[in-house]
Parts: C-alpha cells; structure tokens; sequence
C-alpha cells in the first residue's frame, strides 16, 4: 500500500518538498551556525538592506540582519506551530466526530452540541486574545491555542461520514458476523475516512502555519523568536514593500505557499488510498492507452 | 413436520417511529402478528412487494432490531438482541447474505480478510489458509488462489454474492437467511446461484430462508412459500400447491403479474397473460387500511374485510390462508 502510495508523481513532488521542509525544521539553526557561519540575529553594519549578494545570499533587513539565516531559522517557529495545531486538532476531531457517529443517541447530542459550541466561537478572534496574554509562549503555545478552536468544522464532517458509514450493507454484514464493536470501528469504518483524516490533517498543518505567520505579522508572538510571520511582520515595518526590497518579504511568503503546495499534492495520493479504485482505474488507463498506441503504431507501418 | 424448528418467528410485530420535521413522529406499523418456522434442510420462501416487511422479518431473525412484541425462538430458547459473545454463539448458528453484493463487501478488505475475520471470530481452530481455499471451491470459486487476494471492485456482482455467501458459510451456521440473495445479480447468473443454495441446503442441513418478489424463483428453490402483504401473512403452504392453487386474492395477483413462460401461449395461440386492470399500489405503513390490509385493492372485498383481520383457514395438505372468503365458507358449512 505504501509502495503505491509513492507511485504517483504528485505525491513524490510533494513529499519531497515536505521533507525538505522538515528537515530544514530539524536542521536548519544547526546548519547555519556550523556550515554556513551565519546568525539570524547578529546585525551586519556595514551592509543594510542590501540586496542578495556573495556575502548574504539573500540579503539582508533594514537592520543588517542576514535574510537566508532568518528564513532558515524560522523554518523551526513556523512548522513546529504548525505540527502541533495539527496533531492536536485532528486528534481532538477524530475522537470526537467518530465517537458521536458511531454512538449515537445521548453521547452523539453532547459531542454535537460542544462541537457546535467551539463551531460559533470566533476562533480568530479568541486566538488573538489568548495568544496576546501569554506573549512569549513561542509556536508550541501558539499551536496549541489554533489546534484547540480549530477541531470544530473538521469534526461535523467526521460525524456525518461515520454515520453514514454505520449503516452500510458492510459494516452490517461484519456486525452479523459477531465483530466487535471496537474493531467495527477501527478495522471496518476507519480506513474510509483516511482520506478526510489525512485532508484535516495537513489542512490544518498549513492552517497552523498561516495562523502563526498571521499572529506574527500582527506582533502577537514572543520578539525573540524568529518565524517566517515575525520575518513578514518586520519586513512591513521596515517598509520593506516602498523600499522595494523585494528579497526580505518574498522568500517567507515563497515558503509558505510552497509548504502549502507540496503538502497538497501529497493529499493526491492519500485520496487514492481510500479510494482503490482511483489507482486500479488510472492503471488500467495507462495500459489501454499504451495497448492502443503500440496497436495504432503497428498499423501505421 | 417431523423434526422442530432450528428458528422461528411467534407472533412477531414490530414497529418503528419515525421523526419527521418539527418534531412531528409517526410510526409505521411494518409487521404484524407474524409466525415463521424454519426447519433444518428445508427452504422457505417469503414473497411480496417490496415494502411488505420481509427485510424486516429477516432484520429481526438477525437480531438487529428486538421485535415491538412477539418473539424469535431459536430451538425454542427465545433470543433477545445482545451484545458481544452472546451475539457471536447466535450468530455462529443464524448467518445472512444481504441483497446488494455491491455493498455488502468492505471495498477497503479483500476475500482473504473476509473470510479470515469470520474463522477467527468463531473460534475456527485449524489450517486457516486451507479452510478458507475449501469455502471458496464450496461456493466454486475457482482456481481458489485467484480470487482469495482480490478486492472487491475486482470481481463481479455474481462473485461477490458468491464471497458472501463464503463469509457467511465460514462460521459453518445452521439457518442461513437470503434476504434477495439474487435480485440483484444478471439473469444469467441467477440459477447458479440458486442451485448453490440449493446444494447448501441438501448437502450441508441449512434451513434457508429465501426472501424474494419473484415467485418463479420461490417456486423453483423453496418447499414451502409464504405470502406476505403490507407486514401481514396473507397465505403460506407447499410451494406447488401455493402456486398451482392460490387462494388468496394477492397470491393471484402476484401470480398473474409475474411471467410464465408457459403461459404465453394458449391453445387458441393468444397470449395468455390475463390484462392486469389496475393493480392499485401497496398502502402506506404508517397509516395502514383496517381489518384485511388488501382490501383496497381486491377485486372480491366484502364488508368484513374492512373491519378485522380475518381468522387462519387451513386444508389438510398444510396450505393455509387468512381470508374472509375462506373463513365464512368453513363457518357456513
């Protein structure tokens, strides 16, 4: 299954810059302090808002500070933020949503009703206020914060899934063979909603990124870190958009979207997990149309 | 009938409430006082419309709903709905093949899994691998390693109909329940599918019970045949004298609407097939018409069939009726 999974070019693409992403997390204040010699917060005088040269690859902020340190560094901030919103949403979303569609009845009123609770809350709204009191908290806060308001909308669509799940020929078929509940629920209804789980779950990792980035851009999280929000944030107070330096906003922006591409194409490919006849359909396609073209190419001569 | 039967129905009804907008409910009434016995080794075939309550019936035989009133009596022991190993000692005995092959298998899980799962909730202690390769040549699946791997968009509806009937043999019951087993599948595979019940049935001891609308195919497979209308049991007995000698005005409906191809020609060299003036639609549920549920759409209703229900009539050879033609005639004579 995980072989196919990789068979597509979408998901290799993806996966790829994903990894790179990581890595870059992993790696990256390491990197530019041992290989590249270079600090995120160390200001350059003698060379302010340059634009990227031999010394500063990407060159450097209206204060002197190198951009390519900044973005790599920031890499950390923003995916550790991310990763957290993410897990702990989706986690919050699929205990809840498969729960109250596979109890039903008192426990499913309850979910519903709380999932409809964190539905209506301005999410924004709380997250800004909340992330404004503890200032500092760093992207394990913040993510923390987006994951708790951001399971909501998610959750609805699990419920809904799962009970139409429920009643399906299959699940009743495996219910009169004596299958456990648990194991209904895992082995029989799960595995069709890889696809939404897996959806919600990077959704919400990029969604985790842009709301810490948006935090950050509206001066919401701790002056010491550096992320690719605070990167942006500055660059607007430098303005660096009327100075026409280009080279300090546009590689966090640049990161962010292609984070959020390459996390999408990886979703190509989990759709096509729980969904098998998607890849069966697409292979029998290229065999036909291959079929087709050696026939088309033998009749020519 | 000589031996007792492995299951039955006593007097069941059942009942379901329905929420519509606005908190309004309603109930529809879906069976009524029905009694059914299923004997080892013998089909019984149940026929109606649709919407006449027979997946209800083989709902409730299945234990997913406890029935409004009455109850179902396995070798006599009555069975409520339960839970966990309770459930799975009823369901190694009671196994059922649902309707739509399309949707009964797990389009996630291949034959393999199927089967596996259902040896290993009832406890099969052996050679897995080789039992399962034995339940696919049972249902002729073959060559076994061919279709023990595959998914199920892989194979055809005939195919998958034969891989439920796999999962359901695999915990070796003793009442297997058709629900339409065939209704679904092409024409062309419908008898091979009817002779492997058949087969099942002979050579394995099964009571079957075989739900259908088409009584051609009651008639080939079953014994016995019962009539349902509109959640009532209108006419039951051996299936040649149900269908050679029907005494109840839906039975002839029934029979009259379904193609015999017999029938097509007559000595004259017309067709047949007897005009079907209006045939009238099968009543709601939840507002049902009083006394004989039939009584809107017979061409012979009397006053009384409005009023109640009428008493069981039964001839010697055990084919039987509740109808008030039958009823005043025994009383008169």
């Amino acid at each position: 299954m995980v072989l196919r999974f990789l068979s597509g070019w979408k998901v290799r693409a993806g996966l790829t810059v994903f990894l790179l992403f990581c890595l870059l997390a992993l790696l990256g204040p390491w990197f530019c302090s041992s290989v590249l010699h270079i600090s995120p917060t160390a200001l350059d005088v003698d060379s302010v808002s340059t634009p990227p040269s031999a010394g500063h690859l990407l060159g450097t902020t209206a204060s002197g500070q190198d951009v390519l340190a900044q973005l790599i560094t920031g890499a950390r901030q923003s995916m550790i933020a991310g990763l957290v919103a993410s897990v702990l949403g989706t986690s919050i979303a699929v205990l809840v949503g498969v729960t109250a569609g596979l109890a039903g009845g008192v426990v499913d009123s309850v979910l519903t009703a709380l999932t409809n609770v964190f539905l209506t809350m301005p999410a924004f709204a709380l997250i800004f206020v909340i992330s404004g009191y503890t200032q500092g908290g760093g992207p394990v806060v913040i993510g923390i914060i987006i994951g708790i308001f951001g399971w909501a909308g998610g959750t609805r669509a699990l419920r809904s899934q799962t009970l139409s799940l429920r009643n399906r020929d299959f699940v009743v078929a495996m219910r009169m063979l004596g299958e456990s509940r648990v194991r209904l629920a895992l082995v029989e209804v799960l595995p069709h909603l890889i696809g939404w789980i897996s959806a919600m779950f990077l959704g919400g990792f990029v969604g985790g990124v842009l709301a810490e980035a948006g935090l950050a851009f509206l001066g919401l999280s701790s002056a010491s870190t550096v992320s690719w929000g605070s990167m942006i944030s500055e660059a607007q107070q430098g303005n660096a958009l009327l100075g026409g330096m280009w080279w300090w906003f546009a590689p966090p922006g640049l990161c962010i979207a292609l984070l959020g591409a390459s996390v999408t194409l990886v979703n190509f490919g989990i759709d096509e997990i729980s969904n098998p006849r998607l890849r069966n359909a697409r292979r029998t396609l290229v065999r036909r149309a291959r079929q087709a073209a050696v026939k088309g190419a033998d009749s020519d001569e | 009938m000589p031996d007792p039967a492995v299951l039955e129905a006593v007097d069941v009804s059942m009942r379901f409430t329905v929420r519509g907008g606005l908190g309004r409910t309603a109930t529809v009434r879906a069976l009524e006082h029905v009694s059914l016995r299923l004997h080892r080794g013998r089909t019984v075939a149940l026929v109606g419309e649709s919407g006449s309550g027979k997946t209800t019936l083989a709902r409730l035989f299945a234990l997913m709903y406890q029935p409004t009133s009455g109850e179902i009596r396995l070798r006599g022991e009555p069975v409520g709905v339960r839970r966990g190993s309770t459930a799975r000692a009823y369901y190694s005995e009671v196994q059922m093949v649902l309707q739509d092959p399309f949707a009964s298998l797990n389009p996630m899980h291949t034959v393999r899994h199927n089967l596996r799962r259902a040896l290993r909730l009832h406890h099969f202690d052996g050679d897995l691998e080789e039992r399962m390769h034995e339940l696919l040549r049972r249902v002729s699946l073959t060559p076994t390693q061919d279709f023990i791997g595959k998914l199920p968009h892989e194979l055809s509806g005939g195919q998958r109909q034969r891989v439920s009937i796999a999962r359901a043999l695999a915990v070796a019951p003793k009442v297997l329940l058709g629900d339409e087993p065939i209704s679904m599948l092409d024409v062309s595979m419908r008898l091979d599918l009817l002779n492997l019940l058949a087969s099942l049935r002979d050579e394995e001891g099964l009571a079957l019970l075989y739900i259908t609308h088409d009584i051609a195919s009651a008639r080939y497979l079953a014994e016995e045949i019962c009539v349902m209308y509109a959640g009532q049991l209108v006419e039951g007995g051996p299936a040649e004298q149900v269908i050679q000698n029907p005494q109840h005005p839906y039975t002839k409906l029934l029979l009259e609407a379904s193609p015999d191809p017999a029938r097509t020609v007559s000595a004259a060299g017309q067709s047949s097939f007897l005009p079907i003036a209006d045939a009238g639609e099968p009543p709601s549920l939840i507002d049902p018409p009083g006394g004989c549920r039939f009584h809107p759409r017979c061409p012979v209703a009397k006053a009384e069939c409005r009023t109640a229900f009428p008493a069981r009539t039964s001839a010697a050879d055990g084919h039987w009726t509740n109808c008030w033609l039958y009823t005043s005639e025994s009383e008169a004579s």
